[in-house]
């Protein structure tokens, strides 16, 4: 217990502090690289801002004291956003890591105020001299996973738990149901919006609805481990989502789409050292190593041989996920035989395939 | 497809019973005439505390005491001082809640990532393995029949005792109670202390049987759920477990019928179960009489003995 | 020993100002036993989370960037409380008044801004009106308590904004990114100072808050609210009509809360996006409650929130603390200064906890 006396010196150590404030940070060498990054959860969600910090202990694992991170957690995607982003460039920070979509036109005005700090935004569209944009093929990831859906699903019926709708999350159900029916032409892919990126309770519930309605395989596109954990209890089988959850259902997940951004951020860091930053637009997928598949779990072997072919297909070029011929929902084709979407049209799907049941907001 | 009765049923009991803990323990606050909005606040540290505890130990059921016992010690915050220090219960009420956000983050963090086994579903040989009835009674788990359990020893105590007599004319009249020589603050303090501590007990069936592993907020906003739900059963405990399952059906369905591919924007049907808590507040509140006729009449008032 | 309270059967001065200094020295000595809990030099930390944010860059602009939605709520939400009217709702408002006014913004972009901003500005008022006499009448009219009504539109309102910017209002241009278009140049709330981001909103919040000020101390209006709030029954016998009170409360916390967000929207953010508020409408009860309900206390409120926030970041960055220090250090705040308070109508005494024995 704190006596008196203890109680005081503390006071007393804390006003003379007050009264002179000494330098908060010590003095960095000139040749330490400070780098930035801004969350928008919690590191400890074990989802996206978990990954991206595991990108960040990347950094610190291999250029040790010549660089220094900093993140900021829990920022909020609003007028919030921007202070933060420029308060770390004030303070020094010359690489910045955005890594939410909604920071983008934040990050590009923060990046006009401070024109000598390089900036990283992860998810968007918007590019500057000294701003780059980043972003992961997530759904080719979805791809392999409706590959091994339409082969473990004895009901032809899959789940998929939305958050909001952008097209992030449509051309993963797309891309899902897409590998689901190159196994099984009939699959159907059943999807619920839950509105948000973060409820466990609600994101739990619209797994057992889902299940409910005949869904044997489910996967999620929410931020944390509780659908994954509802499988488990269920006894049906999914996927994990940004990191590699298997410790949280061993019977459950088949594989997970793990968003591994070390290698870019370790390459970036790199570049600034190097001088040679420049600003680029990165959509990086399998073959790039950006992302990964989690190994394959609770399914038969040839199953996992059907996903490991595929997941090199992708990678070879030999699979295009988005190649005609494509229909919407009500059958009106969106590429005809061969053709194939390009870059543009994929990120800004506003669309489901055909087989996809449910309404997008218009 | 057929409709799946018996996993529906059981998905809306897991659903209610947190909301059901939780309002309980506010009822017999607000009973005795205290308002404490920070229901939210102690459900979250509760989930923190059983969490941490459980997978310490490995035992659930010290999980949920503990869960319990940082209920009641978050609860003797909001206490003292609306009590003791005569603070606004509105005031005080909000500002647990924040603070018990802020503090379940500030320990979560070592938690994070962590799993338990979930809470167990019991299970009778020969009982539970009835088709349907077997499941939805002899099937949950044990929170669940202890969530009924406490509503009715609730409303035995408030009805049938004189402790429960003398607790609602405190909520009553806090200057008559104390006219007649009833420890009013006495009385208060073990009433939030109850309510803290089904809050806790709330919390912890979020973190070890709703879901079995913690994370920042969890519990998003069941807290005032709760609290709605003690104004919709006019502070009658048996109304608490329609309400509780009402809103958990509904909250439950408004993802259940997105399924089906209905064409309604998701965010409408997202909206539901909070249309409807305003729909039927509506309803009941409009009959003035039956309010006025069960509302503890010095609810939210601060009581100071003269002399 | 007992420690009693006893009232003083008048309101201290001396308490009601050295309240809230007591209450924030005791909360720098909490925080400050937090800081050295988790591992911190507890100086170091308070330096960091509470002068370090002001001195830095466009410090002092920045926060008052942020503490202007939480005075203009802030006012209008101690208003409300002083008539026992409990509206939590502000962050429903705000949103909604924030789409009132945007709205306007998106559909008429090309009118000259003398014209636009200030219909845009109105737009936004009605917005958060409409949202907060939805509440009003819920209660007046059938009895609803407004704790609850408040809350369920706030969570309602949030809905509707994600309706809009995924829907009907997302930009073509935006390649399905669930976000409006930026508003053009005549809908931009306009910067004060060049080089910072603060905007006309401080003008709206002090003018609130003077305005608040006169109407509570100078008005028949501010008289009325303030005698329904402390006697009600009084209220009744002096003719006051309580249902009109509580239709005149939640229109100015809702047309205050429109205002903001049409400010902030058009502001700092300038655009509609998912997440227009990081809960400001929340974080403003709390200013109110330690403004203690007065307009001019919670210009000051609001000062002290916003820089929990910022200092919340710096401490992240320099130190490595997580951001809950944040929510720990507003709750800590308002508890000791809820506990203080009581200084200011009871006088604590020491008691000998045996029975006197006089009584016998």
């Amino acid at each position: 217990m704190m006596n008196r006396r203890n109680f005081n010196k503390l006071l007393g150590a804390g006003l003379v502090a007050a009264a002179a404030p000494k330098i908060v940070t010590p003095a960095l060498a000139d040749d330490v690289l400070k780098v930035g990054f801004v969350y928008f959860g919690p590191v400890g969600d074990f989802g996206w801002t978990y990954q991206h910090d595991v990108g960040r202990q990347d950094i610190v694992k291999k250029f040790g004291d010549k660089v220094k991170t900093t993140y900021v957690e829990n920022v909020p995607e609003s007028a919030d956003a921007e202070r933060v982003i420029a308060n770390l460039a004030a303070k020094g920070h010359k690489l910045i890591f955005t890594t939410s979509f909604g920071y983008m036109d934040p990050t590009i005005k923060a990046a006009k105020r401070f024109p000598k700090t390089y900036f990283e935004h992860c998810a968007g569209y918007k590019l500057a001299s000294n701003v780059s944009v980043y972003e992961a093929r997530f759904y080719e990831g979805r791809y392999v996973q409706g590959v091994i859906a339409g082969m473990m699903s004895k009901t032809g019926v899959a789940g998929y738990i939305a958050s909001i709708p952008i097209p992030e999350v449509i051309m993963g159900m797309n891309a899902f149901l897409l590998g689901m029916r190159s196994v099984n032409p009939t699959a159907k892919l059943k999807f619920i919006m839950v509105n948000t990126w973060y409820d466990p309770g609600k994101e739990g519930d619209a797994a057992k609805a889902l299940i409910d309605q005949g869904c044997d395989i489910v996967t999620q596109h929410t931020d944390s481990t509780a659908p994954l954990q509802v499988y488990a209890q269920r006894g049906i089988k999914g996927f994990g989502e940004a990191t590699d959850m298997l410790k949280f259902a061993p019977t459950a997940q088949l594989t997970a789409s793990v968003n591994n951004w070390g290698p870019y951020y370790v390459k970036r860091v790199q570049d600034v050292i190097d001088g040679t930053w420049k600003s680029a637009n990165t959509w990086g997928g399998l073959a790039s190593g950006m992302l990964e598949m989690a190994p394959y779990h609770n399914m038969p072997d040839n199953v996992v041989a059907a996903a490991k072919a595929t997941e090199e297909g992708i990678k070879s070029g030999k699979i295009v996920i988005f190649k005609g011929p494509l229909k919407d929902q009500k059958g009106i084709a969106k590429s005809t035989e061969g053709v194939v979407l390009d870059d543009g049209s994929i990120s800004s799907m506003d669309w489901l395939v055909e087989g996809v049941v449910g309404d997008l907001p218009k | 497809m057929d409709f799946q009765y018996t996993s529906f049923i059981l998905s809306v009991v897991i659903a209610s019973t947190p909301l059901l803990l939780a309002a309980t323990g506010e009822l017999v606050a607000e009973r005795a005439g205290v308002l404490n909005l920070g229901v939210e606040g102690m459900m979250l540290v509760g989930a923190i505390a059983a969490f941490a505890v459980a997978v310490t130990t490995g035992s659930s059921t010290l999980g949920i005491l503990a869960g319990v016992g940082a209920g009641v010690l978050t609860s003797l915050i909001f206490a003292l001082l609306t009590l003791s220090f005569l603070s606004n219960q509105v005031a005080t009420g909000l500002a647990l809640t924040i603070f018990g956000t802020g503090l379940s983050a500030l320990i979560g963090k070592a938690y994070v990532g962590m799993v338990v086994a979930r809470l167990p579903q019991i299970h009778i040989p020969g009982l539970s393995d009835i088709p349907f009835f077997g499941p939805v009674f002899f099937g949950q788990d044990v929170l669940v029949y202890v969530s009924f359990a406490l509503v009715a020893a609730v409303y035995w105590f408030l009805f049938r005792t004189h402790a429960g007599l003398v607790l609602r004319a405190v909520g009553n009249s806090h200057d008559a109670a104390h006219a007649i020589g009833f420890p009013v603050i006495k009385i208060r303090y073990l009433a939030v202390m109850f309510g803290g501590g089904m809050s806790g007990l709330a919390g912890a069936y979020m973190a070890i049987a709703y879901n079995t592993s913690w994370s920042e907020g969890m519990t998003a906003g069941r807290g005032w759920i709760a609290l709605a739900l003690v104004v919709f059963a006019t502070w009658r405990p048996f109304w608490l477990v329609v309400g509780a399952y009402l809103f958990g059906s509904i909250m439950y369905l408004s993802l259940y019928i997105q399924g089906f591919g209905v064409h309604i924007p998701s965010q409408f049907i997202s909206a539901l179960p909070y249309a409807s808590t305003v729909v039927v507040l509506v309803a009941i509140s409009r009959d003035r009489k039956r309010i006025r006729l069960n509302a503890p009449a010095s609810l939210g008032k601060t009581f100071h003995a003269a002399g | 020993m007992q420690l009693k309270l006893e009232p003083r059967g008048f309101q201290s001065k001396f308490w009601s100002y050295a309240s809230p200094v007591l209450a924030i020295a005791l909360t720098i000595v909490t925080m400050g036993v937090i800081f050295l809990v988790l591992g911190k030099d507890p100086a170091v930390s308070l330096y960091t989370f509470l002068i370090e944010p002001l001195v830095a860059e466009n410090g002092a602009t920045e926060l008052l960037v942020k503490a202007s939605p939480l005075i203009l709520m802030g006012v209008g939400i101690s208003l409300a409380y002083r008539a026992n009217v409990w509206d939590i709702g502000a962050e429903g408002e705000f949103t909604i008044g924030a789409l009132f006014g945007g709205g306007v913004g998106l559909a008429f972009p090309d009118l000259p801004f003398a014209v636009l901003f200030p219909a845009m500005l109105i737009a936004g008022v009605i917005g958060g009106m409409f949202w907060a006499l939805i509440v009003a009448l819920l209660r007046t009219r059938f009895n609803a308590n407004e704790i609850l009504t408040s809350l369920m539109l706030t969570y309602i309102a949030q809905l509707i904004l994600i309706y809009m910017v995924t829907g009907p209002w997302r930009d073509p241009q935006g390649f399905g990114f669930p976000q409006t278009a930026m508003f053009s140049a005549n809908a931009t709330n306009p910067t004060i100072i060049e080089g910072t981001r603060l905007h006309l909103g401080i003008f709206f919040a002090l003018a609130a808050a003077a305005a608040g000020w006169l109407l509570l101390t100078r008005s028949l209006l501010g008289f009325q609210l303030r005698v329904q709030g402390f006697a009600p029954r009084a209220a009744r016998f002096a003719g006051f009509k309580e249902n009109k009170l509580v239709w005149t409360a939640l229109a100015l916390t809702g047309g205050l809360a429109g205002l903001a967000g049409t400010l902030e929207v058009t502001g700092p953010i300038g655009q509609l996006t998912p997440q227009i508020s990081p809960g400001y409408g929340y974080t403003a009860i709390i200013v109110a409650f330690l403004g203690r309900l007065h307009p001019i206390g919670v210009v000051f409120a609001a000062l002290l929130l916003g820089l929990s926030y910022l200092g919340g970041e710096a401490a992240q960055i320099e130190l490595a603390l997580p951001s809950a220090v944040t929510g720990i250090f507003q709750g800590v705040l308002l508890f000791y200064l809820l506990g203080c308070d009581t200084l200011i109508l009871y006088r604590l005494r020491i008691r000998s906890s045996r029975p006197a024995a006089v009584r016998a």
